[in-house]
């Protein structure tokens, strides 16, 4: 170092190029003392973690841009709930557009005698416009496109459906009242792409055979699509003149919008996983601050030196910044490379559940990368690195005086506005951010309180443990601030894991524990109104009793107190979706059971046949309705008003029968209805359901079941990815012990050599150091566990208000894995400490 | 390889002090380093109370010192996180001798302490710190007691109240008394004094008796 400091002096006038090459030959040598590895490894954790997430996110971002003809499968799309779209059809080819047409409803297939919930979609010729289907000959075979569809009598079907119901290609199966042959494999339909949770197989069939089946019987739920494609100006023009033209229910997808719902999931996964991301480089920059601090520390003579042979306050600051530039550029390289095959490891974990073929990865997050890397060490490691610029030329002489260094509390509101500054970059909303920094501060305080009362407990048992754990023990009470910064750093990255699985098992488990074990498990619909009592008795003669059926009419919400209703007059997502969406009203004599009444009075007889409304409570709140609203419902062409005189809660979970809206009897039962039910079926009744799809081919029959094991499936592999993201938290957590235990490298030293010199034995000084660790970790895995489990409580008494069972096993799998991982890396990396010969220790102590 | 100690001999009898003297540099904190097993000799042996340290392992020779030996430093040396009890407790627990708590207590008082026990070193002054340094370094009885410069950051009236208690200890319980010092003063209260010289033993005198 004191050759390159009397190089700076001669050359001082050099200029920046000399600077350059002299910081980057400081790099060089702090590297070889390995000083900056934790430095190193800190950064390329937050930078892998942020561009893993930025290129998965990019790609699917640009993916859903490049596809978003092939997302539609047409240029224009006009989705309706109603089937008289031939309008639609003759109009858009009268303009030389072409044209498609699909119907989509669930349905039931009973193949090898199992029935079995399907999503069937029915083409005409030329569908898709754009994109095109992929299909096999076999379950797994290979693939490739067609420009086809299923001819007359035949249907293509997912693999899914071969496998549940024991199917190959070329067996028969019921649809309906007809029977289709199996052609081919289904592997992919471009508009279908990041449907996610579509819960049951698809069935493709010809349009034509629609009607045969007998399935699309008066108010079946149904969707209706025109897909229309042509030269780009013409579908321009021509998507504005139809626009005004839309009836209620009905819906235009264009290119630009591509599909709302993902565009919608993908904007809510960037933030997620951005956040995420985040917390592991939040905890990384810890770790850089402390190993900068002592970087600072252990420089304090270097830069004395420097100033004593003349360099300026600038010079030092340039040459050291620059070397924290250099290191941030090398660093945020690998991170990228690393954030690059990390992607892979996602997009690999979520399979096929966003998009069938995503772009490469591009450039964009590489900018991401080396972004996060620079300013984490502006935001981290330059603060501490300024007093370095103070340090006064008199140190050479005299080790006491030294800079002023700079203030905690500047260090930590650098911290804290670099991570405002991140936070703002991942979500781009300044509520959300202040929200999501408050709620994180909040958090760690909270964390650190716990953390810090958790040490004093401990320091208190001192007296009553032996020398080793004594000494342990001593040494965490001793450096309480980086004690607690561990546990909580540490507890963190353990807590989010644990609350990941909890989620994913546990409260998923507890809410079907939740349910009555005689809690309906299947749902019945699209009855006809002359099949209700033969579906009634078909139960009732297999012992299932009380089975009551409920009529349903679809209409459409038009006027609220004689003003359209508007989506525009509202800002929640579901106040939005309900006012497009189709309600089902039915009609009751008697409020249902399991409904409590909140306001207003139930009807009495003589209200019968009087357009009175009675309202789910949540849903009142949500579109802001009063008792006395008048609502005018388009039932089936006509606009009937209706008076609320009562709001309802209900409780969704009885898995019952249940609707937002009821109206007395003798106002509906001339509209076209269809009735549904649930049921709770055994075993050996489940078996005899191909029975009652014979009998009554046009029902669908849900099974709540198979709808779980879905959701679970779903829910499994998401929640698999967001724990590899989380896998960095972690990996941050790691790297703030190892910094923590650099940081005091030189006081452990020092201690052992004194506990050698006083006789101790190696053993003692590595029970010590287990102690310490495992002390650590057991802390660190306790609060986790306790933070996760309380975060479960609350989201499950809170959010999804069900009761959960407190367990036992989420704080232990927390204090044992805490312990465990923390007792590893810690002696890993006080290895050194131990192998240090003690008299040199002492030595080095006392020049 | 540099030769930093070279022809040394010398035998030092059960219960007396000798002081090692010699410039900075000299190797005086080497030859303590080597005679208390801290660090081994390339060439020559080391015996105390019969025991060739030169038979012993690392862990071996940490047994010995825990059973035979005890240090002064002129740097205190406690550990900063234990209290001034704990500190004096260490070698007692290190050679699992019974009481440990008991003995440090009276310790302490005896050193004049016996107010302070709960402190830590950082709440201590200089002189109090070594007193507390040399109730540990006598807590086990050891038969052999290392100081290394033990007043070289202590003023001069501090400093002397410190020998003297020091010597005070060293004849209560007997114990042989190994100093490294470059103050001549310091060195003739010792029965014997060794001279080092560029690692080099170049006199072996006998000083004035402290008592």
């Amino acid at each position: 170092m004191l050759l390159e400091t009397t190089m700076t002096d001669r050359t001082q006038q050099k200029g920046l190029s000399f600077h350059w090459f002299t910081s980057w030959r400081m790099l060089w040598r702090d590297w070889r003392g390995g000083e900056l590895t934790i430095l190193a490894v800190g950064l390329v954790i937050a930078v892998t973690s942020i561009t893993a997430v930025g290129f998965f996110t990019d790609r699917i971002e640009r993916g859903l841009k490049q596809q978003s003809a092939e997302l539609i499968g047409a240029d224009l799309v006009i989705t309706s709930g109603r089937s008289d779209v031939a309008d639609y059809i003759e109009d858009a080819r009268s303009h030389h557009f072409q044209v498609a047409t699909t119907q989509q409803f669930r349905s039931i297939v009973l193949g090898n005698e199992r029935p079995q919930l399907v999503e069937v979609k029915a083409v005409t010729d030329g569908y898709p416009l754009r994109g095109a289907l992929r299909i096999s000959e076999t379950a797994f075979g290979v693939d490739e496109a067609t420009t086809g569809i299923p001819a007359s009598g035949n249907i293509w079907v997912e693999a899914r459906l071969l496998q549940l119901l024991d199917l190959d290609v070329g067996d028969e199966v019921s649809l309906g009242t007809t029977t289709f042959n199996i052609r081919k494999v289904l592997r992919y339909e471009p508009d279908r792409a990041g449907d996610m949770f579509s819960v049951a197989p698809r069935v493709l069939m010809n349009r034509s055979d629609v009607d045969a089946t007998g399935l699309i019987s008066t108010g079946a739920l149904v969707n209706y699509r025109v897909l229309i494609s042509g030269p780009r100006s013409s579908i321009d023009s021509y998507q504005t003149a139809i626009r005004h033209s839309l009836r209620p229910g009905e819906q235009i997808l264009t290119v630009e919008e591509g599909r709302p719902e993902l565009n919608t999931a993908l904007e809510r996964a960037q933030q997620f996983l951005g956040l995420a991301a985040l917390i592991s480089v939040l905890l990384a920059g810890v770790a850089v601050a402390t190993v900068a601090y002592r970087f600072t520390y252990r420089h304090l003579d270097t830069s004395a030196m420097l100033r004593c042979l003349g360099a300026s306050q600038q010079t030092i600051i340039q040459l050291f910044t620059l070397e924290m530039l250099w290191l941030s550029l090398l660093a945020s390289s690998v991170g990228c490379i690393l954030g690059l095959l990390t992607q892979f490891v996602i997009t690999e974990l979520l399979d096929q559940l966003v998009l069938a073929q995503l772009p490469p990865p591009s450039f964009k997050a590489l900018f991401l990368g080396y972004a996060t890397g620079i300013v984490m060490l502006t935001g981290f490691a330059i603060p501490p690195l300024l007093s370095l610029r103070r340090v006064p030329p008199l140190r050479v002489l005299r080790k006491d005086v030294s800079a002023n260094p700079v203030g905690g509390w500047v260090v930590y509101l650098a911290v804290v506005i670099c991570m405002a500054v991140l936070l703002y970059w991942q979500i781009g909303n300044l509520e959300l951010v202040t929200t999501v920094l408050g709620g994180i501060i909040a958090t760690l305080l909270v964390l650190a309180l716990a953390a810090y009362v958790l040490i004093l407990v401990l320091n208190g048992l001192r007296g009553q443990v032996g020398v080793a754990w004594r000494f342990g023990l001593a040494n965490i009470s001793r450096r309480p601030a980086s004690s607690v910064i561990q546990i909580v750093a540490f507890g963190l990255g353990i807590m989010v894991m644990l609350l990941l699985s909890t989620v994913r098992s546990d409260l998923l488990n507890d809410w079907q524990r939740s349910l009555p074990d005689d809690a309906p498990n299947h749902f019945v619909i699209n009855v006809q109104p002359d099949q209700v009592e033969g579906i009634s008795d078909y139960f009732n003669q297999r012992g299932v009793s009380n089975t009551k059926l409920y009529p349903m009419v679809r209409a459409r919400l038009m006027e609220i107190n004689g003003k359209p209703a508007r989506t525009s007059d509202y800002a929640s997502e579901r106040a939005k979706h309900m006012i497009t969406r189709e309600f089902n009203l039915s009609w009751a004599e008697q409020m249902q059971v399991d409904n409590t009444l909140v306001e207003g009075s139930w009807w009495s007889r003589d209200d019968f046949g009087t357009p009175l409304l009675s309202l789910e409570s949540s849903l009142a709140k949500t579109l802001h309705l009063q008792m006395n609203d008048v609502l005018g419902f388009d039932i089936n062409g006509t606009v009937i008003d209706f008076t609320i005189t009562s709001l309802r809660s209900v409780d969704w979970d009885t898995f019952n029968i249940n609707f937002f809206t009821v109206v007395p009897p003798g106002v509906l039962e001339d509209k076209p209805a269809n009735w549904v039910t649930s049921v709770y079926l055994d075993a050996e009744q489940r078996q005899q359901l191909g029975e009652l799809v014979r009998l009554f081919p046009n029902i669908t029959l849900i099974d709540v079941d198979i709808i779980m094991q879905r959701v679970r499936g779903i829910m499994d592999r998401v929640t698999l990815a967001v724990e590899f993201i989380f896998l960095f938290t972690i990996l941050a957590g790691l790297a703030v012990l190892y910094a923590a235990i650099q940081a005091n490298q030189d006081e452990r030293r020092f201690e052992n050599a004194v506990l050698r010199t006083l006789g101790a034995r190696k053993k003692t000084l590595v029970l010590g150091l287990i102690a310490e660790f495992a002390t650590l970790g057991a802390l660190s895995g306790l609060l986790a566990g306790l933070s996760a489990t309380t975060l479960a409580w609350l989201l499950a008494e809170i959010i999804f208000k069900f009761e959960y069972h407190f367990d036992i096993t989420v704080a232990l799998t927390g204090v044992l894995s805490g312990t465990l991982i923390v007792v590893i890396a810690g002696m890993l990396g006080t290895h050194s400490v131990l192998t240090h010969p003690p008299v040199e220790t002492l030595r080095e102590r006392t020049a | 390889m540099l030769t930093i100690l070279d022809d040394i001999n010398f035998r030092v009898g059960a219960g007396t002090s000798v002081a090692i003297l010699g410039a900075s540099g000299s190797g005086k904190t080497t030859l303590l380093g080597l005679l208390a097993g801290l660090d081994t000799p390339t060439h020559g042996e080391v015996i105390i109370d019969g025991r060739n340290l030169n038979d012993f392992d690392e862990d071996g020779r940490a047994q010995i010192r825990a059973e035979l030996v005890g240090f002064v430093f002129q740097n205190f040396q406690l550990l900063y996180g234990l209290t001034a009890l704990e500190n004096v407790m260490l070698p007692l627990e290190l050679a699992q001798a019974p009481h440990a708590r008991k003995s440090a207590e009276e310790l302490l008082d005896r050193v004049g302490l016996g107010e302070r026990i709960q402190h830590y070193p950082n709440q201590l002054s200089g002189g109090e710190q070594q007193r507390c340094a040399i109730a540990r370094a006598f807590a086990t009885r050891p038969r052999c007691l290392f100081a290394d410069e033990p007043t070289g950051n202590l003023d001069s009236e501090t400093g002397k109240r410190i020998i003297d208690l020091l010597f005070e200890l060293n004849i209560e319980q007997g114990t042989t008394l190994i100093m490294a010092t470059h103050d001549v003063q310091l060195s003739q209260l010792c029965k014997q004094m060794i001279h080092l010289d560029s690692g080099r033993l170049v006199e072996h005198a006998t000083g004035n008796n402290h008592d």
